[in-house]
């Protein structure tokens, strides 16, 4: 009797392991800034941009988990809007009514994405565009049409612009004769809480997907969703708890929007959801779902967040001047050029 | 041993199921005892796959008993029925392709340790043993898509079997596999029965199932007309009960129907000359002349449907020359070489062919409606006329030309297909896998209407895996092997020894070794 072992299968060749290319990307461009410009790998400038990119990492991770599943969701940016303004007008009581007031109001609207997506059996496209809307249309009426500050006299404030460690902050890090390991350390004490608030995110995230069934089951919905219920997969389920997740890290990301700007913004997230699904995209999951990365998804929104800097300092040094409109066309042939690369890589591994 | 004197495992009596008042099913019946592997035929339309949905809970029937083992069978959804022990293995493999072997195994059901993180360990290690007991071995890491048809299979059959299902139906199993594939299929089948798993075998191939089924229920128009012994039912039988005809007039006919094909063969239509396509395909030269059906054998994966598709314009070639009627040919799209006088009838007709939501007769003159417009507008007249000619010329079974496509049978779809091309009339139609899914009947009809438009000056390239079908119906044959072609047979050269050895060995120094040693 003869073993299949031989028999016409797996064919073993190079394959490009999904998400290197967008991380060594990020990692040539950092490379590239910290060669021209001085002071682009000073912890201030790391440090800041960190901070500032860790709203878009948070609504990225949720739009990743969504189009993993073959959806999508254009309701973050006004979700996070929405979360901003009813974090800073719960400030007054405290940080933690803050965050959860954030929180809970991005939960709700990825719970009402994700019923009208399961129950109602709505496109996502329409489904999360109405709530964008609905959600815009409420951030307003909340905030009167203007923006809510943020009360100073709590804790609140520093979801945005603390640094976690900063009390443990030994003082001789900061002496002029420390010696090499001073810097490293200065990073990670001067590290800003929101980038750990998204750090957390994602390292749960990356968890849930390697070694949760439920991740499995995103992926096994993205990859063909009538194949998933005839296993017996929980599909609707699934969907549902997706968006829940997409809309709470929305609230969340607005709530740290609120405490770095010291105000609720009624009018800010416009045009965020584009840029969460460039990240996801960036980072090579598949819009049409199935496949898909976490940490992929990270290097993309830094790396989208990368270039923003890049233009700036390239407009500091003076050579050039590039309006924001310009720095937008930058970006968008930048990640054309990205996703190219990458539908060109997917060929080649493919057949 | 008679099995069916046993305590039948499953015992469906009596089943009815109509759709929208046109009735699919009156009073089947299906027996299946214990660790028996039980064939299920008839031709497409005569209700297999919805005694199967029923069974498995995704249909419901209108009327009628279900037992299975000794207990009242309810289940209402593929799911339960897993649950409750029955599991199916689609017309179309439902598994997740990105994902790998393991996951694909273990979906929904997990191995986990504790705190509910997965035991990727073990559920790997479990799919390995799993396989193993079918002599696969492979990277159960690797995404399923990675792998032949005839392993993804394996894999379906492993998940059914990790169930511990008693019995595993299978539809069509064998539909999209190369004959090494089938032996392969064919082994798992004896290991699953001799581990006490009945199966219920669906499948037009008849010459497969007396290699693994031990008796035979037959199905026509919506009913159980036999159950016999294997053994005891010869094919022609066989197919005397399908059809419901004469033993004597099906005897006649031989067993394809392409007849002798003495017509006049003309000038020459098509010609490539080192054809070089993506990956695999590194030098074709295969020519067609009008009026001749050419085969292009070889194994899966030898290059046939690329070299085709890049005929046809579906995908650029690096090198070579492709020449049509007289003049170099270098179709840029499908479009240009339709409106050249092309046809291309594709072998996956899910992906590339079918419009489910659309009718009948929608489906069929899609590719015709540019020549039916009269600026613009359709003449619905003559379009109404033609579908109802191939309707009944080539025996479509559908309640009417509005019925959307995807109510209709498997087979019956694969006839509308076929149809689409036929109405256009073109000068040469290239085929791919042209019977696949279609029952012996039907198969004959399809074949007696090929050589009938080849007798009208019709040239037709013609990829088969069945080399039956080639042997009888080609004029002359190319054969591929690892993208090149390695041999070419004239009418009186073929034989099934003969294709069979080029398809191995082909091209090789030693193209003398004993005949289809590459099949074991
Ligand atoms: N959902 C549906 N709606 C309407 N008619 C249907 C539907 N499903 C099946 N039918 C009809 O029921 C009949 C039996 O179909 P079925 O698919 O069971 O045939 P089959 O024996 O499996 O044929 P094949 O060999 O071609 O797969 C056909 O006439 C078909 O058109
Ligand atoms: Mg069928």
């Amino acid at each position: 009797m003869t073993s299949i072992a031989t028999f016409r299968g797996a064919t073993r060749e190079f394959r490009f392991p999904q998400g290197l290319g967008v991380v060594l990307l990020l990692l040539a461009l950092v490379a590239f800034g910290g060669w021209r410009y001085e002071g682009f790998l000073g912890s201030y400038n790391v440090l800041s941009v960190l901070r500032y990119s860790s709203m878009f990492a948070l609504v990225s991770l949720g739009m990743c988990f969504v189009i993993m599943t073959g959806g999508i969701d254009l309701s973050v940016g006004s979700v996070a809007a929405l979360g901003s303004v009813v974090s800073a007008m719960l400030s007054p009581y405290g940080l933690l009514p803050g965050l959860a007031g954030g929180l809970l109001v991005g939960a709700a609207a990825g719970a009402i994405n994700g019923l009208i997506i399961t129950r109602l059996k709505i496109l996502p496209f329409i489904a999360t565009l109405a709530v964008m809307l609905a959600a815009s249309g409420t951030a307003l009426l909340l905030a009167g049409n203007q923006s809510v500050s943020v009360s100073y006299e709590t804790a609140f404030m520093t979801l945005g612009q603390g640094d976690l460690l900063a009390p443990l902050r030994p003082e001789w890090i900061d002496a002029e004769d420390a010696n090499w390991f001073a810097g490293p350390l200065g990073l990670l004490f001067g590290f800003p809480t929101p980038a750990w608030i998204a750090l957390a995110a994602y390292v749960l995230g990356a968890i849930v997907m390697r070694w949760r069934a439920f991740g499995r089951h995103v992926l096994a919905v993205g990859g063909g969703e009538e194949a998933a219920l005839l296993m017996g997969l929980p599909v609707g389920r699934t969907v549902f708890i997706v968006y829940l997740i997409s809309g709470s890290l929305a609230g969340l990301a607005g709530v740290i929007l609120a405490a770095q700007f010291g105000a609720g913004q009624p009018v800010e997230g416009a045009g965020w959801e584009l840029f969460a699904i460039a990240s996801v995209v960036v980072g090579g999951t598949l819009l049409t779902g199935g496949k898909g990365s976490i940490v992929a998804t990270l290097a993309g929104s830094l790396l989208l967040g990368l270039i923003y800097t890049i233009l700036n300092f390239e407009n500091g040094m003076g050579w050039i001047s590039l309006s924001a409109y310009w720095q937008s066309v930058v970006r968008g042939a930048f990640l054309l050029v990205v996703v190219i690369v990458q539908a060109s890589f997917m060929k080649n591994t493919k057949s | 041993m008679d099995t069916a004197s046993q305590v039948p495992l499953l015992s469906m009596q009596g089943i009815d199921k109509s759709f929208g008042g046109v009735p699919a099913l009156t009073g089947a019946s299906l027996e299946v005892a214990p660790a028996e592997v039980m064939a299920l035929i008839g031709q497409n339309g005569a209700g297999k796959s919805t005694m199967i949905k029923i069974l498995n809970g995704a249909v419901a029937s209108d009327g009628g008993a279900i037992t299975f083992a000794g207990a009242p069978w309810t289940a209402n959804s593929p799911q339960a029925a897993q649950r409750g022990g029955i599991s199916t293995i689609f017309q179309e493999i439902n598994l997740i392709a990105f994902r790998s072997v393991t996951e694909n195994i273990y979906l929904g059901r997990e191995i986990k340790s504790r705190f509910g993180f997965l035991d990727w360990r073990a559920m790997h290690e479990g799919a390995r043993g799993l396989l193993a007991r079918f002599d696969v071995f492979v990277d159960v890491r690797e995404p399923l898509m990675n792998f032949s048809t005839a392993i993804r299979q394996m894999v379906a059959i492993a998940r059914a079997v990790s169930f511990e299902a008693r019995l595993v139906i299978m539809d069509e199993p064998t539909s999209s596999l190369d004959e090494a594939e089938v032996q392969i299929l064919f082994q798992t089948i004896r290991q699953l029965k001799a581990q006490g798993v009945a199966v219920v075998f669906v499948s037009h191939k008849l010459d497969e199932l007396y290699a693994v089924c031990d008796r035979v229920t037959i199905m026509r128009d919506g009913r159980t007309v036999a159950v016999a012994n294997m053994a005891d039912m010869g094919k022609l039988q066989l197919v005397a009960a399908m059809l419901g005809r004469d033993l004597a007039e099906i005897r006649k006919a031989g067993s394809t129907a392409f007849g002798e094909g003495g017509q006049a063969i003309g000038g020459e239509l098509l010609a490539t000359s080192g054809l070089a396509v993506g990956r695999r395909v590194q030098s074709a030269d295969i020519a067609v002349r009008s009026g001749e059906i050419v085969g292009l054998a070889g194994l899966l994966g030898s290059g046939r449907s690329e070299t085709a598709r890049a005929v046809f314009g579906a995908e650029p070639h690096r090198a070579g020359e492709v020449r049509f009627a007289g003049r170099k040919a270098d179709f840029a799209s499908p479009r240009e070489a339709i409106a050249a006088g092309l046809g291309f009838c594709t072998e996956d007709r899910k992906i590339d062919g079918i419009v489910p939501e659309m009718s009948v007769r929608e489906n069929m003159t899609l590719a015709l409606l540019p020549a039916l417009a009269r600026s613009g507008i359709v003449d619905e007249a003559r379009q109404a006329e033609i579908v109802k000619r191939f309707i009944t010329e080539i025996g479509i079974k559908c309640s009417s030309p509005e019925q959307k496509i995807r109510e209709l049978s498997g087979g019956n779809q694969q006839k509308v297909l076929l149809a689409r091309w036929l109405c256009m009339d073109p000068k040469l139609l290239i085929l791919d896998e042209p019977t696949r899914g279609i029952d012996v009947g039907a198969k004959a009809e399809i074949q007696r209407l090929i050589r009938s438009f080849a007798e009208r000056g019709l040239g037709v390239l013609m990829i088969s895996s069945e080399l039956e079908e080639i042997v009888e119906g080609a004029d002359r044959v190319f054969v591929l092997r690892e993208g090149r072609t390695v041999e070419e047979f004239d009418k009186d050269q073929i034989s099934e020894s003969a294709l069979m050895n080029a398809m191995a060995h082909g091209g090789d120094a030693d193209a003398t070794s004993p005949k289809g040693a590459a099949f074991v």
